[in-house]
């Protein structure tokens, strides 16, 4: 009996639709932890989308490149959290609109 | 157990559409629960979700290392990491969601995001189905894909270690730049009276 498979297509969408949540967050919310959060979202979009074109084009080339997306996202994330743990220690409530005063 | 596998057999239905449908669905409920709970905590709690069902989707497609690595590195320390930030600054305060600062700009950033999702998709349907068409046709450049679980890993460290070995160095000292970073921005300034004689 064959094997019934999943179209690539199927997850370039879901990719895709992962891709529009995480930029209607980053767009919309105002808590930077959040907006981070939906970055990471878009991230995870792009790691899915690499995945299936390295399964479809049998290219192992794909993974390779998620591999280092989740390094360089894992440095980013450190290095974002620690400007925002800066930033929050002197105005705790700030939101990403607040950030607009910081001077030099 | 026979009335099952004819089910299958009449509706097309692979255990791999299953569990596609079921991770799919997770996930982008996941996703939207990342971008509208009011407390960041519950935020973070849903990323965690999203990033399992992510997850799941890599071992439907015979990425099992980056499915591991994926809970491990993303679930496992990122998350981890926002939910250390949240809790050390007490920022768990729930965000005034109601008010927008621009005028409209709910339903714009809905449109943005519905404008990337039909941009994503009409790229996949005019480009040819048969995905061997769209790129160049160049051959492979990194080795061929393997299924099993074993030889996945084994491709991939071939890959990694050999052709990629100068991104892979680069990225090792990247991880220290951004370790440096952290520590030098998270350090809290010596008051005047605090500095040593």
């Amino acid at each position: 009996m064959t094997a019934a498979v999943v179209a690539p297509g199927a997850y370039l969408a879901v990719g895709a639709a992962l891709f529009a949540i995480g930029a209607f967050g980053v767009l919309t919310r105002r808590n930077p932890l959040v907006m981070f959060m939906s970055v990471e979202l878009m991230l995870n979009a792009v790691n899915l989308t690499f995945v299936t074109f390295a399964r479809s084009l049998n290219d192992v080339g794909g993974q390779v490149i998620v591999f280092f997306v989740l390094v360089v996202a894992a440095a980013e994330v450190v290095v974002g959290l620690g400007i925002i743990v800066a930033l929050l220690r002197r105005r705790p409530g700030a939101t990403a609109d607040d950030v607009a005063e910081l001077r030099g | 157990m026979g009335k099952l596998t004819m089910l299958a057999e009449i509706s097309g239905l692979g255990v791999e559409h299953v569990v596609f449908i079921l991770a799919s669905l997770a996930t982008l409920l996941s996703a939207v629960g990342v971008v509208t709970s009011r407390s960041p905590v519950h935020s973070a709690l849903s990323l965690v979700a999203t990033l399992f069902g992510v997850a799941v989707l890599f071992v439907a497609q015979d990425a099992h290392f980056l499915a591991a690595v994926q809970v491990i590195v993303y679930a496992g320390a990122i998350v981890v990491l926002f939910l250390f930030v949240i809790m050390l600054l007490g920022v768990d305060r729930l965000e005034d969601i109601e008010t927008e600062p621009l005028v409209a700009q709910r339903p714009l950033a809905l449109l943005a995001g519905a404008a990337f999702a039909v941009l994503a998709g009409l790229v996949y349907a005019l480009t040819d189905r048969d995905f061997g068409g769209i790129v160049t046709g160049a051959p492979s450049q990194a080795g061929v894909l393997a299924r099993s679980g074993s030889q996945n890993v084994t491709n991939l460290a071939t890959s990694v270690f050999t052709d990629y070995l100068y991104a892979f160095e680069i990225t090792s000292v990247l991880l220290i730049i951004a370790v440096v970073g952290a520590v030098v921005l998270a350090r809290r300034t010596p008051e005047p009276d605090e500095t040593s004689p």
